[in-house]
């Protein structure tokens, strides 16, 4: 089963990451992004982070997508064009990409024993849950950092405010 | 019994995204599309640190996701806030055509 949605849901990721580079319109991406980070949800849960899962799917495709797609929106962004610049860019970005994946999947491939397998579901098939084990940290010993991100957070929404403002 | 996945195969997994993400950023002339290969790319790391904590059998590598998606919330706001500024002042979205600072 681990195989199975592993495969699945690893295809349609790749799938969905390809269709992002390939569309030329920004709303099209931004929809084959959804289906990215929705099969990635999955990966999550087969890895045995339910939290994250979940977290995943309100955060990820809930809350930052539908921002995007409100910005496509609010901005009428159209069809990109083909510029020179684009044509340097297809001349270094497709070697770089391909240099960067032969070099991570060099590295993981040599270490791979090392590395071992996975089984469904995680290590945690007692009592206690993903989410408790994740929570006990997150509120003891992370407190002061778990603090400090709704600071950062309050910081980015009035950066926001002020950086969307209409100039008087 | 099914069959198990290797860890390697999950991070090689991770790999293709990033790379696609990486060519994404360097392709794509939308600054809105640019800006969404990045978040391919902290996707992409996110699997690495779930696929890590699932081997190690922590839940340290959980909580980074936790806060690189916290920061990747806050980033989102504050850079499509300054695409949403760009917009107005010079009315295009494509990347060579905001070169203010290059020459």
């Amino acid at each position: 089963m681990q195989l199975a949605l592993f495969i699945i849901f690893g295809a349609l990721a790749v799938a969905g990451a390809l269709n992002l580079l390939l569309q030329r319109h920004p709303i099209n991406s931004a929809l084959s992004l959804v289906v990215v980070m929705m099969s990635l949800a999955v990966l999550y849960w087969s890895l045995g982070a339910e939290f994250l899962a979940a977290a995943q799917v309100i955060v990820y495709s809930g809350a930052i997508m539908v921002f995007f797609v409100f910005v496509i929106m609010l901005l009428n962004a159209g069809e990109e064009e083909r510029t020179t610049g684009s044509r340097a860019a297809y001349i270094v970005g497709f070697p770089g990409a391909a240099a960067i994946f032969c070099l991570l999947t060099f590295v993981f491939l040599s270490e791979r024993h090392a590395l071992g397998t996975t089984n469904i579901g995680g290590y945690l098939n007692h009592i206690t849950s993903n989410i408790s084990e994740i929570s006990t940290i997150l509120f003891t010993k992370l407190l002061l950092p778990f603090e400090v991100t709704s600071i950062l957070i309050l910081v980015a929404i009035l950066g926001a405010v002020v950086l969307a403002r209409k100039e008087q | 019994m099914s069959a198990q996945v290797p860890i390697a195969a999950y991070l090689i997994l991770a790999a293709i995204l990033f790379s696609i993400g990486v060519a994404a950023f360097l392709i794509k002339r939308n600054l809105i599309t640019v800006f969404m290969s990045i978040e391919l790319m902290l996707n992409a790391v996110n699997l690495t640190f779930v696929a890590f904590s699932h081997m190690w059998h922590q839940v340290s590598g959980q909580i980074f996701v936790f806060f690189v998606m916290v920061v990747a919330a806050a980033e989102a706001a504050v850079g499509l806030a300054i695409i949403i500024a760009i917009f107005r002042t010079r009315q295009t979205l494509n990347v060579d055509q905001i070169d203010l600072m290059k020459s």
